[in-house]
């Protein structure tokens, strides 16, 4: 069968415009979600964060200024369809698209070159490179700034194969409580459950790519994060930990096989400014 | 919502109580973990420091590159990461401290005994704060990049007490 052929220069041209959108336009899903959140809020100092919150997305959006000073590392997700052929290096064409839109972007370059020596390689690369192999000749390219005030709040559980449902919901909903007011509520928490090790940390990020107010196709697996949302929300932290009723805007999901042994379950945050842009090539 | 202008006088900190919505003006000094860092060693070593904290008020805070405007997105970060360092400061006369999230009980107390004050700013809303900043001058370790000191004026910043002078906690509680 014939090959499809990708330039690697597309790769990096769609990365860099796509960081730059994620960066400074508020993704639409929360940006509604912040604003159903603000129609509902009952405790004034709340509802006037929220109205903030509103306006900072508008005014960044206007004036193409990140959405926040954290503009992430950059974590990016690429299903490389089998049947095309990407011409060129597709990892540096990643990273060189991470570095033009930082640079052009005015974004914050927050990545150090070596966790003990801490140098900035002031490109803000290198990126975290996700690659999937899927079916067919088309390249989706997903990017997530992270911002690492709600990263650094992850949490990775090995459980016992016999730990019940509740005991999940309890772990997960006392993880954010442990979060608190630090990590710019109200959160979207991302879950995996099962796999291995890595894999649950793998799945707990890619969740937060779903889209807010989508519940997981498996009953038994949404009713998971239907129980946590609403056990959140009962913790009242609310925005900025000023309290109120918007402690999480969502809770997701994404579960695998596993082994007879265990459970491995992770939690990654992220802040009420979850950023992240998706292209089709 | 209290006017206010910092460097606070001292009078006007015995005032603030947590809970207090404040607009703040006039000068702050930007510094986040690697700034802490070298002041400390700076203490440790007995050296002075390259910018006066006496009086002054920091601000937890690495913005992004201004790119033809005074400052690009400029919101809080998290401030427990600066715990450690901060009584030593408040030892040395720092007056407030400006970030996001609560404080461990070694600084809450550190603030009651210095006499200071820890205000919370809205936090991921670093577009909106950056309207609000009039100047803004690197005065210390410019290789940081983005955690260098920064001298930044400022108009009518919107803030919430969360530790007062009395070591009254909004995060108590949480």
């Amino acid at each position: 069968m014939k090959q499809r052929i990708v330039p690697a220069d597309r790769i990096k041209d769609e990365v860099s415009k796509l960081l730059i959108k994620a960066n400074t336009v508020l993704r639409p899903d929360v940006f509604k979600c912040i604003k159903i959140l603000h129609a509902n809020e009952t405790s004034p100092r709340a509802k006037n964060m929220l109205k903030i919150l509103i306006e900072n997305a508008e005014i960044a959006k206007k004036e193409k200024i990140a959405i926040c000073q954290d503009t992430g590392m950059a974590c990016v997700f690429i299903d490389l369809g089998a049947d095309v052929k990407v011409r060129g290096d597709l990892l540096n064409a990643v990273n060189a698209g991470v570095k033009e839109a930082y640079l052009k972007g005015n974004f914050r370059k927050s990545v150090v070159c070596d966790p003990i020596l801490r140098k900035n390689t002031n490109t803000n690369t290198p990126a975290v490179i996700h690659v999937d192999i899927v079916k067919g000749d088309r390249i989706k390219i997903s990017v997530m700034p992270k911002g690492f005030g709600s990263e650094n709040k992850g949490k990775i559980f090995m459980l016992n194969p016999t730990v019940t449902r509740e005991n999940i919901v309890d772990i997960c909903v006392n993880a954010i409580k442990q979060a608190g007011p630090d990590a710019c509520p109200p959160y979207v928490v991302g879950i995996g459950l099962g796999g291995t090790m890595e894999r649950s940390a793998y799945l707990a990020k890619k969740a937060l790519l779903g889209a807010l107010g989508e519940r997981n196709r498996k009953k038994h697996i949404a009713l998971i994060e239907r129980e946590i949302i609403s056990r959140a929300n009962g913790l009242k932290i609310g925005v900025m930990g000023l309290g109120g009723r918007s402690t999480v805007m969502d809770v997701k999901i994404l579960e695998d096989a596993t082994h007879i042994a265990g459970l491995p379950l992770a939690i990654n945050f992220s802040c009420h400014a979850l950023r992240s842009a998706s292209e089709v090539i | 919502m209290k006017n206010m202008i910092s460097p606070l006088k001292e009078k006007d900190i015995k005032a603030l109580r947590a809970g207090d919505e404040v607009s703040l003006s006039g000068v702050i000094l930007t510094a986040r973990d690697q700034a802490h860092l070298r002041l400390c060693e700076l203490v440790r070593k007995g050296k002075p420091f390259p910018v006066d904290i006496k009086g002054q008020v920091i601000y937890y805070c690495g913005p992004t590159p201004a790119g033809g405007s005074v400052i690009g997105a400029c919101g809080p970060t998290t401030s427990s990461r600066m715990d450690e360092f901060t009584p030593e400061l408040l030892e040395l006369g720092l007056k407030g401290m400006i970030g996001k999230g609560k404080r461990s009980r070694e600084v809450r107390e550190s603030i009651r005994d210095e006499k200071a004050v820890y205000f919370v700013a809205p936090a991921g809303a670093g577009a909106y704060l950056s309207k609000r900043v009039r100047t803004c001058e690197v005065v210390a370790f410019e290789d940081l990049g983005p955690e260098a000191i920064y001298r930044l004026e400022v108009e009518n910043f919107p803030l919430i007490v969360a530790i007062d002078s009395l070591g009254n906690d909004i995060y108590e509680n949480i």
